[in-house]
């Protein structure tokens, strides 16, 4: 008897712990939506957020050196650290997507800090609350689509260097099976997925991406996994969209297929099988946003609702070529690159067909950037489904 | 296609084999070590810090599975001398072990290392399908392939065994002849977090390549399931390990596949099969649970 009531608690810890790691998936936060200007009366005359600021607070998710979306973002804030030598430089790392986060902010301001940048999606909310509490201080949040009086997002339209790649990716792949690895089925995840897909069929029409989701943003374990199992499958060209971005770039060249990365340059993890990446350039940015808010100006400018920046304005950008791309290639991208930038070459122009042959775009149709940022479809060529 | 699943299974199944056999020794002296999950992360960073300041692998090693003892060790210290809750006790130093090696693994997120990397035995890894699934893998993998026959034999074939067993079940036994059985106890749990840390080193070291904060993901949890699952018998567990990771690589295939079922069904799937697992072991009723994991010797007599 004894025996079986140990081994029952047993199972039932077990099952508990697994629960508890299996659940660490960010953004479950029900935060109220913002306030739509019933506190108007008196935001209008409190000073104008984070003017005169003589401290910034960054908060990251992640490590600042993970090759990937964090070191994106940290590198924005040493970009605001050079331009104000003056100014105050608070950042925090790791900080989980919880009330946690609001606590770290809170103490930031206490510190002096009148602007704040939280980097990460799921930080929206707990900055949402901040902000309510404090109308003086001026919020720039990474990416999110719920905006305040106080609080305005910024990101970027990254799937037009991804699309970039996708053309490089095409031509490199000597199998025509690209793999694609990624985390979680948010549109933001489709939307770069799909764009890879159109820029390889646009060079090589049998291209097809194989699309592994892991159901996490940073799992080793699992990437190695997933790169193995799509390398053994024929699939030599390997791209992500996770957070830390090494292991599966380092796991590729080390099995001879070539990498694509995401959110930083990571040409140093493979020097042999580097082909480009999509990144973020925030410094100029951030510095921008940054200056706006000091001077007063936050309200009225670009800044204040959604701002998403381009290729055209510098804010994503394709890497170098790798030293393994001949010339040919880097011209033709160069070529795509131009058109891209001159607006007569879109991507997402219909029609475009989804993976059942459907069309969702229809023909000569150019969606607009709020439709594509509600993408919720794989184009035909893909690989895989999207997890319901 | 099954080919890929079945050498997945191994790479992947690799590092919770070891850390249930691990976890099996410690069981059968008749300890519960909830902490494995503490000591494979302690064993990945140690590991793969050691191995970025030498660059040789093999003392990682070594360093891993003694970070995974340092770990266990608590868990001896609190649970044999001062009697706490093994359960409690497990769960803490689970936690504490993943801010711990958080807050020192801050520096090596970054780190490129030049670990293990597979070795395919001559002649061997030319056998069809055989060689490409057994043939192919880290030096680690094959040591844990060595491993658990000798495992085996040191506890069913040896006085060593059944000196551990009979502290596991009977300690009066043992008391009673003039062996203690709390060090034999302490012994088995350090053995044990020996072996889990071995298991973090696999994964950091040869299977990645990479460390990052808490990446270990609950495989230490799942080794401690296993041992039940494998009723305390080293070959079941490596079985019941590799099972897991057969699950792991299947997923993906599926998904490969374009087979329209959820990867999120599928990421259940290993955990399912565990707790499947654990109920028909226990609906067998036929009891091979180590008594003394219901009590805790108090140094007299029985409990």
């Amino acid at each position: 008897m004894k025996t079986k009531k140990v081994k029952s608690l047993l199972v039932l810890t077990m099952a508990l712990i697994l629960l508890i790691t299996g659940c660490s998936q960010p953004g479950a936060q029900q935060a109220p939506a913002a306030s739509s200007g019933s506190e108007n009366a008196a935001a209008s005359d409190a000073p104008a957020p984070g003017a005169d600021s003589t401290a910034v607070g960054f908060i990251f998710v992640g490590a600042k050196d993970d090759y990937g979306y964090n070191q994106a973002a940290y590198l924005g804030s040493v970009g605001v650290e050079e331009t104000f030598p003056d100014l105050k430089v608070l950042r925090a790392e790791n900080v989980p997507e919880t009330a946690e986060a609001e606590r770290v902010m809170e103490q930031m301001i206490k510190d002096g800090a009148k602007v704040i940048f939280p980097t990460s999606y799921g930080h929206l909310d707990p900055a949402l609350n901040v902000a309510k509490r404090h109308p003086d201080v001026a919020f720039f949040h990474q990416g999110g689509l719920k905006t305040a009086e106080n609080l305005g997002t910024y990101f970027g339209t990254i799937w037009e260097p991804v699309y970039l790649a996708g053309v490089a990716a095409g031509k490199m792949s000597e199998t025509g099976k690209l793999g694609y690895i990624v985390s979680v089925p948010i549109p933001q995840v489709l939307l770069n997925v799909n764009a890879f897909q159109l820029g390889a069929q646009s060079v090589n029409p049998d291209a097809t991406t194989s699309v592994v989701f892991t159901g996490s943003w940073c799992d080793p374990g699992q990437q190695a996994n997933a790169a193995n199992s799509l390398i053994d499958s024929g699939v030599d060209v390997l791209s992500q969209h996770q957070d830390c971005t090494k292991t599966v770039i380092e796991t590729a060249e080390r099995r001879g297929a070539m990498s694509v990365g995401y959110h930083a340059d990571a040409s140093s993890l493979a020097p042999e099988g580097w082909i480009t990446s999509s990144i973020w350039n925030w410094p100029d940015l951030y510095a921008d946003m940054e200056k706006t808010a000091i001077e007063g100006n936050f309200k009225g400018s670009i800044y204040d609702g959604k701002y998403r920046g381009t290729l055209n304005d510098n804010v994503v950008q394709l890497t170098e070529l790798g030293a393994g791309v001949p010339d040919d290639v880097k011209q033709l991208v160069e070529e795509k690159r131009a058109e891209l930038l001159e607006g007569t070459l879109q991507p997402f122009k219909g029609p475009i067909e989804d993976q059942a042959g459907t069309i969702r775009i229809e023909d000569g149709v150019t969606p607009a950037l709020d439709d594509l940022e509600a993408a919720d479809f794989l184009v035909k060529g893909v690989i895989g489904n999207i997890p319901k | 296609m099954i080919t890929d699943i079945l050498t997945g299974a191994i790479r992947s199944g690799t590092s919770v084999m070891l850390a249930s056999q691990g976890e099996l020794i410690s069981e059968r002296a008749g300890v519960i070590n909830l902490g494995t999950e503490g000591s494979m992360l302690g064993g990945a960073l140690g590991g793969f810090a050691v191995t970025v300041w030498t660059g040789n692998p093999w003392l990682g090693t070594l360093a891993g599975g003694l970070c995974g003892l340092l770990i266990s060790a608590i868990h001896a210290f609190l649970v044999l001398t001062c009697h706490a809750n093994q359960l409690a006790t497990g769960l803490t130093i689970m936690f504490f072990a993943m801010g711990v090696t958080s807050f020192f693994g801050r520096g090596f997120v970054s780190e490129q290392i030049v670990g293990f990397n597979p070795v395919a035995i001559p002649y061997l890894s030319e056998i069809p399908f055989v060689g490409q699934v057994l043939f192919n893998h880290d030096p680690l993998t094959y040591l844990s392939f060595l491993l658990v026959p000798l495992l085996w034999f040191v506890l069913f074939r040896s006085r060593i065994g059944v000196i551990l067993r009979a502290t596991g079940e009977r300690e009066e036994v043992l008391f009673a002849n003039g062996i203690n059985p709390k060090l034999v106890r302490y012994a088995a749990v350090l053995a044990g977090g020996f072996l889990a840390g071995v298991g973090g080193v696999q994964l950091s070291v040869a299977f990645t390549h990479s460390w990052v904060e808490n990446m270990v993901q609950g495989r230490g949890v799942v080794a401690v399931a296993l041992v039940i699952f494998a009723s305390w018998k080293p070959i079941r567990a490596m079985i019941g390990a590799y099972l897991f990771g057969a699950a792991q690589a299947l997923q993906l295939t599926v998904q490969q596949a374009g087979l329209p079922i959820s990867p999120f069904f599928l990421f259940m799937v290993p955990y399912l099969l565990t707790l499947a697992a654990l109920y028909i072991v226990e609906r067998r009723q036929r009891s091979q649970t180590p008594e003394a994991l219901s009590r805790v010797f108090t140094g007299t007599s029985s409990g």
